[in-house]
């Protein structure tokens, strides 16, 4: 405790130091700005994922995936890409100039058809198991590859929605748990003391005070329940200068609105601003998803938002030379029925559904796999267990493998859940299509 | 004559109303003291000194000295962490001091048992381990129904057994007999799972983890595949009908050797991997598997519920490196013999679970400082490496055998609990204005949401994250509970006292349950008088910002 009053009000004041250290211009003192330097760019520099997250089930027949062909594949037309081989639904214009940079697999499959579960799933690659509680993939990349220089979380969810679609740490920790905004640009929760300066300070001197006496009489105990590391952690962050890259103020007026004026659409400029910070692991989240009823005004309405939203962040992406260490994948839960229910609504369908990405030194163009609805349609009756699936099925595990393996990370390497059971990073072999030199 | 029907209505309608709002916003009815019968008390400090003595034995055997007793109020606050999720309301600080009995403590207990807070709190913590957290699919899993269930079971003093009985065999529908949940909650894709029941009843049960041996024979333990596959079987004739949850006599548990083979799978009847005896004879259907579980000889069924409840009060398992649904076989390790204790006394006392709770409450550990003359006042800066190394060994060993009281993380729904009450001068409970119940009902769940639910392993030992912290020095609540309104402690306090040092005093009581240091009085007499008056308010704002901030308030000592 000794250290700590000094170390807080120390802290305080750190941002009247930052500010003397600016105008005198010595930027050695300024860590935020020397690490935001530091980052290089191209394909040297560290890479990050980007998770898109498709909350509710897109319909892969509606985006990625259409079959005009079909009775129920209602109106929905293909357009071609900037990628030869793909073809996208009519309600993606946008998306359909970047396809070059990417790839789709249109042949997912999963046994869960529940959103939490499904959910749980596809973030994570394990299924739901009383036993352990696993990691989302961001945040093993955020334990994996955290940036010593980030003071400001290294693991981000943003434009969040249900609670169970917030990336977890699971055996890694609560500290490896998604930090959560809700509407990003507008309001950064609880980073900003609720008082002035000069209160602030009078608080935390305060708060030394009640805390010395308790600490004193346990020197061991507290010091074992790091209550005041993460209270320290927490001020650095709330006086840090890399909050502005969770801020909208300093992006131009046509910048915001090429993104599109929606939680999502902010969350996706918010994310390309974390990665330029170099924040490894970011989900922004785009609800809505769970068309029901009235399939096809919902997917489109959908689309309308992810449309500029996906496409700037690629093109902002490639423009700034951060493609290369940045991957982009865009996923949900599962996709939804090839056929529609007595509502012209689709219901969840994990049996082949589709997902995009690229980037991080991913071949682009790739499409795998085909859905054939038809089939599908006649097989309605059958269990989930016993459908026929996609052709050239691809396991979400071999997804997963696929991206650490770009990441710089061994897909089998092992980590010890606090049971003592050993298990891989991700329980999958890597798609040799999508990695460079693979056919 | 239909009109003056029509007026009789309007004011039966209009007097209804009123007499239910005057009754649902009476003021608290005035309390008495709490007792318990004396022979009641004697025999609860009885078994609690049989615990008493096996610790003892461990401490002389490692050489370990115990810390001295914690002051009453201490134990009071960890006393209503435990049992109502909250810290002590200042009526109740008042009203404990104003109780001279030497054998108070033991009478609050028993009082805070009876209370309705009782039975609501303890029915979510128990269910976490029979249900989970997860709503579910709210078509056939109703959480709030098992929970509504289990909580009156609590309050009517049924039999632990029975209420665990009941579980296992339940059917019908899940709406209407909430214990039926317990299976529908592993309703998942259009079918049960048997194999997530059986990981759910050994470990909630019988106090061990034998899920692992679904795909393969425990690494570390003896417990073998075939014997998860045994006891998997006796849900496997589970069954979704109109009439709700029932078996279907003739199905057949099967398993497939790999999950897309076409073959129909080896056929798996009911089996309990040991003494078969305690099934009865009448057949192996979950009555059996029920009667089996609680039977009277079975010692892991009382070692769990001994184990998991110690957990509840300490914050910390009795063995505090391993879960606490992961205990050892009984009579393997010595070290855990309390359970043994304990267990045999619950099971002595009809499968009593707050005759448990006294127990636990009455012994010397619970009743310990977390204050150890070993660590207080130490200096670590002034130590070498070596030295706080060899202190920490040392300290280390004195945790294990609870030779001092832990420091444990409150989880949040303490958090928000303690934070509520400690904003309002009366008890926040069923006897509380209908507005303040909704108001702490509406935050609690929007609180928990943002501080991060721990979930099913809420017993484990975590830290505490950097979002938490935000939350609770930034949070619209704490902002909310720490403005002066006269409706809150934090306004009512700072008007109503009559001199700084009696604001300080009472702020300290309702937060952290103890009066504060002369130097902590000093401090923030000298921040009061040196603010011109129109400010002052400020001055107890930031008072209750700094106590809600510390880690006294947010660890359970």
């Amino acid at each position: 405790m000794h250290r700590s009053v000094h170390h807080w009000l120390r802290q305080v004041s750190r941002r009247e130091v930052l500010q003397l250290a600016a105008g005198l211009g010595v930027s050695y003192l300024l860590p935020g700005l020397e690490a935001r330097s530091a980052e290089r760019r191209g394909s040297e520099r560290p890479t990050s994922l980007i998770t898109l997250w498709m909350a509710g089930g897109q319909s892969h027949l509606d985006s990625w995936d259409p079959h005009p062909e079909t009775e129920h594949g209602g109106g929905i037309q293909p357009i071609k890409t900037t990628a030869p081989e793909i073809q996208i639904a009519h309600t993606l214009p946008q998306m359909a100039e970047q396809m070059r940079h990417l790839s789709v697999i249109r042949s997912l499959v999963s046994k869960e058809g529940d959103h939490q579960r499904g959910t749980y799933f596809v973030q994570t690659g394990y299924r739901p198991d009383p036993t352990t509680i696993h990691p989302a993939m961001t945040a093993l990349v955020a334990r994996l590859m955290t940036n010593p220089n980030i003071e400001i979380p290294q693991h981000v969810a943003l434009a969040t929605g249900d609670n169970f679609s917030v990336p977890r740490g699971g055996y890694l920790g609560d500290q490896y748990d998604a930090f959560r905004i809700f509407d990003p640009g507008n309001n950064i929760r609880n980073m900003r003391r609720q008082v002035d300066e000069k209160r602030q300070e009078r608080r935390l001197e305060g708060l030394g005070i009640v805390s010395s006496a308790f600490s004193k009489q346990r020197a061991l105990q507290v010091e074992a329940t790091l209550h005041e590391h993460v209270v320290q952690q927490a001020l650095t962050m709330m006086t840090s200068d890399q909050l502005q890259a969770l801020e909208l103020d300093d992006e131009t007026e046509e910048t915001k609105q090429r993104y599109g004026d929606s939680r999502f659409g902010r969350g996706c400029l918010v994310a390309r601003r974390l990665v330029e910070l170099g924040v490894r692991a970011v989900q922004v989240t785009l609800q809505g998803f769970d068309t029901h009823i009235n399939n096809f005004e919902g997917q489109k309405a959908q689309s309308e938002i992810l449309d500029p939203a996906f496409a700037s962040l690629v093109q902002d992406l490639v423009d700034r030379d951060l493609w290369d260490s940045t991957i982009v994948l865009c996923i949900g839960e599962f996709g939804r029925t090839p056929w529609l229910n007595v509502n012209a609504g689709r219901d969840h369908w994990p049996v082949g559904f589709s997902c995009v990405v690229g980037g991080g030194g991913l071949n682009s163009g790739v499409l795998i796999g085909a859905t054939n609805p038809e089939l599908a349609y006649g097989e309605r009756q059958r269990p989930q267990a016993e459908k026929t699936h996609p052709a050239d099925p691809i396991k979400v595990q071999d997804l997963y493998a696929t991206i650490l393996s770009r990441l710089g990370l061994n897909p089998a390497e092992e980590l010890i859940t606090p049971i003592g059971r050993p298990l891989a990073l991700a329980d999958g072999s890597p798609i040799a299509r999508l990695l460079p030199g693979g056919a | 004559m239909k009109r003056q029907w029509s007026i009789l209505w309007a004011i039966l309608v209009v007097v209804g109303v009123l007499a239910l709002t005057s009754a649902a916003t009476r003021p608290p009815k005035p309390r008495d003291l709490p007792s318990s019968d004396p022979p009641q008390v004697t025999s609860v400090q009885t078994a609690a000194a049989q615990v008493d003595a096996e610790l003892a034995r461990l401490w002389a055997e490692r050489e370990v000295t115990p810390a001295p007793v914690a002051d009453d109020l201490t134990i009071l606050r960890r006393l209503s962490l435990a049992l109502h999720g909250t810290i002590p309301s200042l009526e109740e600080i008042r009203r404990f001091e104003a109780d001279d009995r030497a054998d108070r403590l033991d009478h609050w207990v028993a009082g805070m048992l009876e209370d309705q807070r009782f039975a609501d709190y303890f029915a979510e913590r128990l269910a976490r381990a029979y249900v989970g957290v997860e709503e579910g699919q709210f078509v056939i899993f109703r959480r709030d129904r098992f929970k509504a269930w289990l909580s009156g079971q609590l309050a009517d003093h049924v039999p632990y057994d029975q209420i665990v009985r009941e579980m296992i065999a339940a059917e019908g529908v899940w709406t209407g007999d909430g214990e039926v949940n317990f299976l529908t909650a592993a309703f998942a894709n259009g079918s049960f799972d048997p194999s997530k029941l059986t990981a759910r009843t050994t470990r909630a049960f019988l106090g061990q983890r034998i899920d692992c041996a679904q795909c393969h024979d425990h690494p570390f333990d003896h417990w073998k595949q075939s014997e998860f596959e045994g006891l998997t079987a006796f849900y496997g004739k589970l069954a979704l009908t109109p009439a709700g949850v029932v078996d279907r006599k003739k199905k057949q548990y099967r398993i497939k050797e790999a999950e897309e083979s076409d073959d129909e799978g080896r056929l798996v009847e009911p089996a309990v991997p040991f003494s078969d005896e305690w099934c009865g004879d009448e057949g192996r259907t979950r009555f059996e598997l029920a009667a089996w579980i609680t039977h009277a000889e079975n010692q892991r069924f009382e070692r769990a519920i001994a184990n998991r409840v110690w957990a509840l009060m300490f914050g910390e398992p009795f063995r505090q490196d391993r879960p606490v649904d992961d205990l050892p076989d009984p009579d393997v390790d010595p070290d855990l013999r309390t359970l043994d204790l304990l267990g045999a006394d619950f099971r002595a006392h009809d499968c009593d679970l707050r005759r448990l709770i006294r127990v636990i409450a009455s012994t010397q550990a619970f009743r310990m400082s977390s204050v150890h003359p070993e660590t207080a006042n130490v200096d670590l800066e002034a130590l070498s490496d070596r030295e706080v190394d060899e202190l920490r060994t040392r300290f280390e060993l004195t945790e294990e055998t609870w030779g001092v009281f832990p420091l444990v993380r409150l989880r949040p729904e303490q958090v928000i609990g303690s934070m509520l009450q400690a904003t309002y001068i009366h008890t926040v409970d069923q006897n509380s204005h209908l507005l303040t119940r909704f108001l702490r009902f509406a935050r609690e769940n929007n609180f928990v949401e943002q501080f991060g639910d721990p979930g099913v392993d809420e017993l484990q030992e975590r830290v505490g994250t950097i979002p938490q912290a935000l939350l609770r020095m930034n949070g619209n609540l704490s902002r909310e509970l720490t403005e002066p309104n006269p409706f809150l402690a934090t306004g009512r306090i700072a008007g109503a006292a009559s001199t700084p040092e009696k604001m300080i005093e009472t702020a300290y009581l309702v937060c952290l349950t103890r009066r504060p240091t002369p130097q902590e009085t000093e401090f923030f007499v000298k921040l009061w008088n040196d603010e011109p008056r129109r400010n002052r308010n400020s001055v107890a704002q930031d008072l209750y910002w700094d106590l809600f901030n510390s880690p006294e308030f947010s660890w359970n000592h």
